[in-house]
């Protein structure tokens, strides 16, 4: 009945009438318990280079891209967690402009932490984890089962056996720093996104200068 | 209905001293519980333990005044969040004996008088079922636990207040009027500041007992006393009717199905259950409840097993019949029995009975999907909740900026659900701190760390805040980076004043490794150097 095409969201005053329908359509079909695939708001950084969708599991290889991808939702207003993270930077995060006072985090869940994640998955949209080990392809399952249930994203900072998309920072240089002067500024990166049977997109992105963006 | 009243005296030094006991290693000496303590807000006692009293430690001394009198006084600050977390299970333990306890506040409870039950050895009534809860709350931890039942809540209250510890006062069917009389208008001061108020005030009128205070006409009270006052005098008559709002859902909205003849296979079992479970679904929701947590009952032809599973959003008919089966094979294999379909052999103990009960009820609004989104808050508190139960209560945290000049003074990580207190306000200068971008990871115990010159001598930093070589190689963990750029030092003193140990003079630098990482390292006069936070 209804097309499985990519329904966009953004805010939905800036939606003209045809996008809203199409939004709306999409929730319906979340609502009624059909596959449905929404987008989440991501971070202008990342933008064209990767767009999370519900229900997928994302890999990064670094915390700042970990903050990155959940801090899209945050500034969208939702909630975000964060899992397993014991050296959790704040002031970083609130950089990023990830909300804090709908941050939860739980910086040590220990062995229980796959319970943890399904338990936070169900309720939040964004959940960073940082998986203690290797992770077996059962437990992987698990958690995926429960992502397609709930309209839940897991962005997981290390190795995942299966996800749609795995987003790597390659060759960065600082900017503002040299030898025993100025400080660290500005922070150019070259993200490499794999995944999804295409070929890895490229692109050079400029990370913060320490301003509330 | 006779209304039974649980009163655990100084509840706040109670469970700020478990807290203490709880928070220790094994091998430090065991806490003594009786040891004399204070709760302290605004420097001046709010609550202290019988053991302070007997030293001479009042309600509203300052704390220096308490500290005279006793000086290894355990001093506590007060927290209505701690008061109320260690009252749980205290409720939990009395809920195990009697259920549809209602909590009136931390460290006073109230339920209904259980009557005839319990009676042993000659000793009947609600004296032998305070023994048999007295019983059960030592077993938990509390030892100071006192009973009070009467017609009505108020003076259940009161009796609980006279009785010895772990004692029983029971005021007569139809005396309450009676006790409350003879009972002096002091005891108005447990109202709070209101009550201390009006007591003082009747003392110096000239009256003693609340039997003359109850003895004056309504409408004079209400004119000279106002709304506090006919409260007051009205609760004194002894004929308030107490509804109590119990925390356990009344048992008619559970569900059963008994099965006759016995069934032996649990594809079955899941298969008759079906419609019971919609009519339990349908009962809570005539209601406009759903269930969050369910008790499914199992009885056997030998045996009984009892579960409760824990929805993270709401049980529906189809949930329940799923736990059931989940139960029921899980109840098998422990007891020998097998499903057919996995094995092909028919089960040994047939299935006499299912039943379900519900364990936690709550608003069907609150968890219904909003098409316009919303309603999430109340969910996100629910399942944090759940996490809190799978690994504690403090492992789950909301972060929180706070002012400082490294990073790690910089945040704060509160527990979820307690309110952040004693933060540094963010918005001073802070001179000293780090500008531009903050480190992504922030190490609670910072790791050691090595920095070299050219010639392989360690990098230290002078009194006058000078580099005593330009760093060349660093060394974070076990490997060894070449250093590509680096700035600084940033030299801070500060905490020293917190004694030895803490803070002193340091030196913060940048360090940029050639692999393009960067990090956040500290130099410290005392200590050497560590890592703060990496640019990850």
């Amino acid at each position: 009945m209804f097309e499985h095409g990519p329904v966009s969201v953004h805010p939905l005053e800036s939606l003209d009438a045809a996008e809203l329908v199409d939004h709306l359509r999409g929730r319906i079909q979340a609502l009624q318990g059909g596959p449905t695939r929404l987008a989440v708001p991501t971070h202008p950084v990342l933008e064209g280079l990767v767009q999370l969708r519900t229900g997928g599991v994302y890999a990064v290889d670094s915390a700042s891209l970990g903050m990155a991808l959940a801090a899209g939702a945050s500034r969208a207003g939702e909630w975000v967690g964060f899992a397993g993270w014991d050296d959790f930077g704040v002031e970083a995060a609130h950089q990023w402009g990830i909300d804090l006072s709908r941050t939860v985090l739980v910086p040590a869940p220990g062995e229980h932490w796959l319970e943890v994640t399904a338990a936070l998955v169900d309720v939040l949209k964004v959940v960073v984890l940082r998986p203690p080990g290797q992770v077996d392809a059962k437990s992987a399952s698990i958690l995926d089962a429960r992502l397609r249930a709930r309209a839940g994203v897991l962005v997981v900072q290390g190795d995942w056996p299966r996800c749609e998309l795995r987003l790597s920072a390659e060759r960065s240089t600082w900017l503002g720093i040299g030898a025993g002067r100025g400080r660290l500024r500005e922070r150019h990166v070259e993200l490499v996104a794999r995944g999804g049977g295409r070929v890895p997109a490229r692109a050079e992105v400029v990370l913060g200068d320490g301003e509330v963006a | 209905m006779r209304t039974m009243v649980v009163w655990c005296p100084d509840w706040s030094v109670t469970a700020g001293l478990l807290e203490l006991a709880d928070g220790r290693d094994e091998d430090d000496p065991p806490h003594d519980v009786a040891a004399p303590a204070v709760v302290l807000a605004n420097n001046r006692v709010v609550v202290c333990n019988a053991t302070a009293r007997a030293e001479g430690v009042r309600r509203g001394q300052r704390r220096r005044d308490a500290q005279a009198r006793c000086p290894d006084v355990v001093l506590l600050p007060a927290s209505p969040d701690r008061d109320a977390r260690w009252f749980e299970p205290v409720l939990a333990a009395v809920e195990e004996v009697r259920p549809g306890v209602a909590p009136l506040r931390p460290g006073l409870m109230a339920l209904p008088a259980p009557g005839r039950f319990f009676a042993r050895g000659g000793v009947g009534g609600e004296e032998a079922a305070a023994a048999v809860l007295a019983e059960h709350l030592v077993d938990a931890g509390v030892w100071d636990c006192r009973f009070g039942a009467a017609d009505d809540l108020y003076a259940a209250e009161r009796a609980a207040r006279r009785a010895d510890p772990q004692g029983c006062l029971v005021v007569p069917a139809g005396g309450s009027a009676e006790f409350l009389r003879g009972l002096p208008v002091t005891v108005l001061a447990d109202d709070g500041p209101e009550g201390a108020e009006l007591a003082d005030l009747l003392r110096r009128l000239g009256l003693v007992l609340l039997g003359d205070f109850a003895a004056l006409s309504p409408a004079s009270v209400s004119n000279r006393f106002g709304a506090y006052g006919v409260e007051v005098w009205r609760r004194v008559q002894g004929e308030e009717v107490t509804r109590l709002a119990s925390r356990t859902p009344p048992p008619e909205l559970a569900c059963e199905i008994s099965f006759e003849p016995p069934l032996d296979s649990a594809e079955a079992v899941t298969f008759s259950v079906r419609t019971t479970a919609e009519r339990f679904v349908a009962g809570l929701s005539e209601r406009q409840l759903v269930a969050t947590g369910v008790r499914i009952e199992a009885e056997f032809e030998d045996g009984v097993s009892a579960r409760t599973w824990l929805h993270p959003r709401c049980f529906t008919s189809r949930d329940l019949v799923d736990r059931v089966h989940w139960q029921l094979q899980a109840g098998m294999a422990s007891s020998g029995l097998r499903s057919r379909k996995s094995t092909g052999e028919t089960i040994t103990s047939p299935v006499t009975l299912v039943r379900f009960l519900p364990d936690t009820v709550e608003p069907a609004g609150a968890h219904v999907d909003g098409l316009w989104g919303g309603g999430a808050d109340d969910q996100v508190v629910r399942g944090v909740a759940r996490v809190q139960a799978m690994v504690g209560y403090d492992a789950v945290r909301v972060p929180v900026r706070q002012g400082g000049r490294g990073p790690a003074d910089r945040q704060a990580l509160v527990p979820w659900g307690e309110r952040p207190v004693g933060l540094r306000p963010v918005d001073r200068p802070w001179p000293g701190r780090l500008p531009g971008p903050a480190p992504s990871r922030v190490f609670a115990e910072a790791p050691e760390a090595e920095v070299v010159d050219e010639a392989g001598v360690v990098v230290a930093v002078t009194d006058r805040g000078r580099v005593t070589g330009e760093p060349w190689r660093f060394r974070v963990g076990v490997h060894w980076h070449p250093v590509a750029a680096w700035a600084g030092p940033w030299p801070v003193d500060e905490s020293w004043w917190l004694g030895p140990g803490s803070g002193g003079r340091a030196a913060r630098f940048q360090v940029v490794g050639v692999d393009g990482r960067a990090w956040l390292l500290r130099w410290r006069s005392a200590g050497g150097w560590e890592v703060e936070g990496a640019y990850d």
